[in-house]
């Protein structure tokens, strides 16, 4: 289905995207510093966001018909030299990491002059940008040993984003740290695992790779090289037994950090694993395998009531909504597992239309934690009535988190349903309404606190700035324009998973 | 009027919300509400048969509005009862009760015009969420408590509905919202999502359990929509199923038991909902042509003088913060006009001739008997017969009658007044002059209600049980409450003594609250069990050591790496 490979030679623009997609807030992160003004830091960073976010789209635009870019850093040609590779699948998530960076930028701003002492906001706004390069460079990259190093400067950027939270509370030191160890473990596992890779093949090129292990399916090497990259990239995408890093990593650190990563960071580690899935061990090795009904379904289940569970026994808005995460995560593995056409549609389109719910949720602890002082049920009490506009948007963002219907939620878990029927497993789709009950109830004790709790005595909290309610609302009403309008998520998960069920064996 | 013609009716409830918040509080608001209404009236009223309103949804083609001469006559009588309702909460500032009437109105209304199922169900939350702030806006702990109980049972009708058409789809790659048969699962699931909102019996404990609960206008309110709708949708997708003909007859019946021995007269009320539901029900499970349009037309009727029950006893409980028949009594002295709206409704509900419970209820028995169900008939004879001896007698009986309390309240106020006098016209209206109304219906059946058998039939039942009650007021054998009401169904079920009804009721209802009472402690140790589980003290949610951690992810390894090695 992959189209016909473009190669780029010459020199306009257009075809110089997929290396300016990265490129730009690569440059923008120690220009921030170099330049050293607070002044100037955050527009240079909200500018090169939104570069990102416009190539991104005119990427998008290119491939989301099943077509394929490939760039060609330097000119070398892959397998030697280092390839970028665009298509449906990629597109789509730079589009949304680029986008939600866009976004939560601004929101940044308001939001940190609570959350962080001044004299960091520089160099805070360079690790952004620089984790945006990392997260962006890991998904446009064709190159297998290139995903490794981007892997590596988003993560070192994120764990200082984390340890930001300190100055608020300083166990966002400690949970930097953990997430710290872990994160390291599972880049560890993951370069193993393209060391074996390596070691069989010659070759990091993923297209290259992809060519030279069919037929190895039977080689002890590559199938541990695939246990190592499950499991590695597993960890970064908290799956479920490997989460334990994250809620405390997303309460601790300062909310726009929390926005940022809950929307892009996890999403970018299931794009990986697809990634790795599909396109280099292809889909014939992993149906081969019994990996997927194992491994990847019985925890994805788990996950989906463990987790849920946890979250309903929370306290904490925000931590509430970090184990909702780990559940969510669930749902986009269970798409995984269906390897049909469908499924991946679903675990798309959820990465998606997750990113943006969670986004939009995390936002809104932010607007929390400025007026109210914390995301705790009991400091939310009667918030409804005080934050009128941020408490509406929460709730439209916690219903689209149900999969309510006419919120992008319910477009996503409907997807995975209806691939669960298609593949004839009733049992797993009731499983999935069932879990999605959770969810209400999760989401009743936030809207209970909102609405049915009395404000405290005296409390004069206000609403937040407009430079919050608004990327607050740009993502709120996302969440309900993706629930109706679905042309554009379907279109592109469909090309992608088309893509990635075919394989790329043919293209080369 | 282009743009009214392509509107789909509910989205002009939804199109007034904006305005209604621009208004500032006061008349201007209480008169949008009172305006929507008509106009939708009025454009159902005018549009031509056909479906129209096409959206496209995920590949699939959704109608928004099929109208038809079933949906139409339903969405008339939605309209009136929205108008009505909103009438006589016209005293009433208080934007979240407004707002939530709005809504509520436009989903029933859009759920009616609803051409296939994926609309139906977005509409049938819409009425489950838009109604539970009806109970809120008490603003009790215990209204609270009651709405979120309701809350869960509507929203898990409407989930249940959503995945009953997943499963019809995938099995007839159809979402059209057409007759049904039951057979395949998805099929049982849409019955049964139906059936919860329809309060079939063992479902229908939301019913008594939150009308009650919501304020004065809220449950007048509450009462047209939720149930007619489910009604509807039986009429729709489940006409002519038998099984049907058995649930309504049992509806009909065991309420009674209950309404009896209740003392909150708005509970009564809505024990008696339940049972005018059954002789609809029935109506839908015989399904001919006859029974169809008795339970359009029952439906139509029963929303009206339902309504103006519950308008009076709720102007009652307005005006003495009480609806409990011992603590009331002898208001006739002061709330005349109330109490004779009561009446009118009252004699309508118990289908006295020329009130329009009797044109209507007609209908359904008599396509039982034409069917051949003598049993059936038997039975919805008999539930008649209940109907008058607790709404027929106990409601204005207890309220205005009776012993007198010593209450001396002020008349209901004027714009209530106004809309308890429209409903009772068009109680009377109706029996009277029933031919426009079996126009509306959606088959041409020749049916003449005021037949000598129909009359005389339905005198002597009413006769009887009258003259039983009287004459036990009179030689002042007639005691308190309970006993006068087990006397008058005593007449009417000779065999059964008085004793031995109480016996049931009691019997029934101890087997419920000691069935209650195990589901409530074993949900609680269940609870404590998930908490222990995955709270953040003891359970899987506790912080955890990087240690521990990471034992988990070689854990994993091991596992992944075995799998992939041994297969």
């Amino acid at each position: 289905m992959a189209g016909d490979a473009l190669n780029h030679a010459s020199m306009t623009l257009t075809e110089q995207l997929p290396i300016l997609q990265v490129l730009v807030p690569f440059v923008a992160a120690p220009l921030i510093v170099f330049i050293g003004s607070r002044a100037l830091a955050w527009p240079i960073a909200f500018a090169s966001s939104v570069a990102s976010f416009v190539i991104a789209s005119l990427l998008l635009g290119q491939v989301i018909n099943g077509d394929v870019i490939s760039y060609h850093i330097g000119g070398w040609a892959p397998p030697l030299g280092i390839e970028y590779r665009v298509d449906a699948t990629n597109a789509f998530v730079l589009l949304l990491i680029s986008g939600i960076s866009s976004v939560v930028l601004p929101f940044a701003r308001a939001s940190l002059s609570v959350e962080l002492p001044p004299r960091k906001h520089t160099l805070f706004y360079a690790l952004f940008t620089l984790c945006l390069t990392g997260l962006l460079g890991v998904v446009i990259t064709g190159d297998a040993f290139n995903v490794f190093v981007f892997l590596e400067i988003s993560s070192l950027s994120t764990y200082v984003l984390i340890a930001q939270g300190a100055s608020r509370d300083k166990r966002a030191l400690s949970s930097a740290y953990n997430y710290l160890i872990m994160g390291t473990i599972g880049a560890t596992f993951f370069v193993i695992g393209i060391g074996f890779l390596y070691m069989t093949t010659g070759t990091l090129n993923m297209a290259d790779l992809a060519v030279r292990l069919e037929g190895q399916g039977n080689n002890r090497t590559v199938q541990a090289a695939f246990a190592f990259i499950v499991v590695g990239i597993g960890l970064k995408a908290a799956i479920y037994p490997l989460h334990f890093w994250l809620p405390n990593a997303y309460t601790f650190a300062p909310s726009v950090v929390t926005a940022f990563l809950a929307a892009t960071a996890t999403k970018m580690a299931i794009y990986v694993l697809l990634r790795f899935m599909f396109t280099v061990f292809q889909p014939a090795f992993v149906d081969g395998g019994i990996t997927l009904e194992v491994i990847i379904l019985p925890f994805a289940i788990m996950a989906m009531f463990a987790a849920s569970l946890s979250a309903i026994f929370q306290r904490d808005l925000k931590r509430m909504l970090a184990y909702s995460s780990v559940a969510q995560i669930g749902y986009m593995l269970l798409g995984i597992t269906f390897l049909s056409e469908t499924g991946l549609m679903a675990t798309i389109v959820h990465l998606f239309n997750h990113g943006i719910t969670k986004a939009a949720l995390f936002m809104g602890v932010g607007c929390y934690v400025m007026q109210a002082g914390g995301g705790f049920y009991s400091q939310l009490s009667g918030a409804g009535k005080t934050m009128p506009w941020t408490s509406a948007a929460v709730v439209v963002a916690a219903l689209s988190l149900v999969g309510i219907p006419g919120t992008a939620g319910f477009i996503s878990k409907w997807l995975l349903i209806e691939a669960a029927l298609d593949r004839g497993w009733w049992f797993v789709a009731l499983l999935v309404v069932a879990s999605s009950l959770l969810a209400v109830i999760y989401v009743w004790r936030l809207i209970e606190a909102l609405y049915l709790g009395q404000p405290a005595e005296g409390a004069t909290t206000q609403e937040v700035p407009l430079g919050m309610l608004v990327p607050l609302w740009i993502m709120a009403g996302a969440c309900v324009y993706f629930g109706f309008d679905t042309d554009i998520t379907l279109s592109a998960s469909r090309s992608a998973a088309q893509g990635l069920l075919s394989g790329s064996v043919a293209v080369h | 009027m282009m743009a009214l013609d392509m509107m789909p009716t509910a989205f002009l409830f939804l199109a007034a919300a904006p305005v209604f918040l621009a208004l500032p509080q006061g008349m201007l608001r209480a008169m949008l509400l009172l305006l929507v209404p008509l106009i939708a009236g009025w454009q159902i009223w005018t549009l031509p048969e056909g479906t129209f309103a096409q959206v496209q949804f995920l590949g699939m083609t959704l109608d928004m509005m099929r109208v038809d001469k079933l949906s139409r006559v339903f969405g008339l009588i939605f309209c009136l009862a929205a108008f009505l309702g909103n009438l006589y909460a016209w005293h009433v500032r208080d934007t979240v009760q407004q707002l939530a009437a709005l809504f509520y109105a436009g989903s029933a209304i859009g759920a009616v015009f609803a051409g296939d199922l994926v609309t139906l169900f977005f509409y049938w939350e819409g009425t489950a969420i838009a109604s539970v702030f009806l109970i809120w806006a008490r603003r009790t702990e215990a209204a609270y408590h009651t709405g979120l109980r309701y809350l869960i049972i509507q929203i898990t009708s409407g989930v249940i509905l959503l995945a009953g058409t997943a499963l019809l789809f995938r099995e007839t790659g159809s979402i059209a919202f057409q007759t049904m048969t039951l057979g395949s699962l998805g099929t049982w699931l849409i019955f049964l999502s139906f059936g919860m909102k329809c309060a079939f019996p063992l479902l229908h404990n939301w019913l008594q359990d939150s009308y009650p609960a919501a304020t004065v206008t809220g449950t007048v309110i509450l009462s047209a929509f939720t149930t007619k709708l489910a009604v509807y949708a039986l009429a729709r997708g489940f006409a002519g199923t038998e099984i049907l003909i058995y649930i309504g007859a049992v509806m009909t019946l065991f309420p009674i038991f209950f309404a009896e021995i209740e003392n909150d007269l708005r509970r009564v009320l809505a024990y008696s909902l339940n049972n005018q539901l059954g002789f609809m029900v029935v109506g839908i499970g015989v399904g001919t042509e006859l029974a169809l349009n008795g339970t359009a037309s029952h439906a139509f009727a029963h929303i009206l003088y339902k309504a103006l029950l519950f308008m009076s006893v709720g102007a009652v409980l307005f005006r003495t913060g009480t609806s409990k028949a011992s603590e009331l009594g002898g208001l006739y002295r002061t709330m005349p006009r109330t109490a004779m709206f009561c009446l009118v409704g009252a004699a309508s509900i118990s289908a006295f001739p020329l009130f329009s419970g009797f044109v209507t209820k007609s209908l359904i028995l008599d396509a039982t008997a034409v069917e051949h169900y003598p049993v059936i008939w038997a039975v919805l004879v008999f539930a008649s017969a209940g109907v008058l001896s607790h709404s027929g007698i106990k409601i204005p009986y207890f309220t205005f009658f009776a012993h007198d309390s010593g209450l001396r309240p002020k008349e209901a106020p004027i714009h209530m007044q106004l809309a308890m006098g429209i409903t009772a016209f068009f109680c009377v209206a109706i029996g009277v002059y029933p031919e426009p109304l079996y126009a509306l219906l959606p088959y041409e059946v020749e049916f003449h209600p005021y037949t000598t058998s129909h009359v005389v039939g339905q005198l002597q039942l009413l006769c009887f049980a009258l003259l039983a009650f009287a004459v036990l007021m009179r030689t002042g054998i007639h005691p308190p409450e309970i006993r006068a009401i087990n006397l008058d169904t005593d007449w009417v079920y000779r065999r059964f003594l008085p004793r031995v009804i109480a016996q049931l009721s009691g019997t029934v209802g101890q087997i419920w609250s000691s069935l209650e009472d195990s589901i409530e402690s074993r949900l609680a140790r269940m609870i404590t069990l998930l908490y222990r589980l995955h709270g953040s003290e003891t359970g899987l949610a506790r912080p955890m050591r990087p240690g521990s951690m990471v034992l988990w992810v070689a854990v994993l390894l091991g596992v992944t790496l075995v799998v992939n090695f041994i297969v």
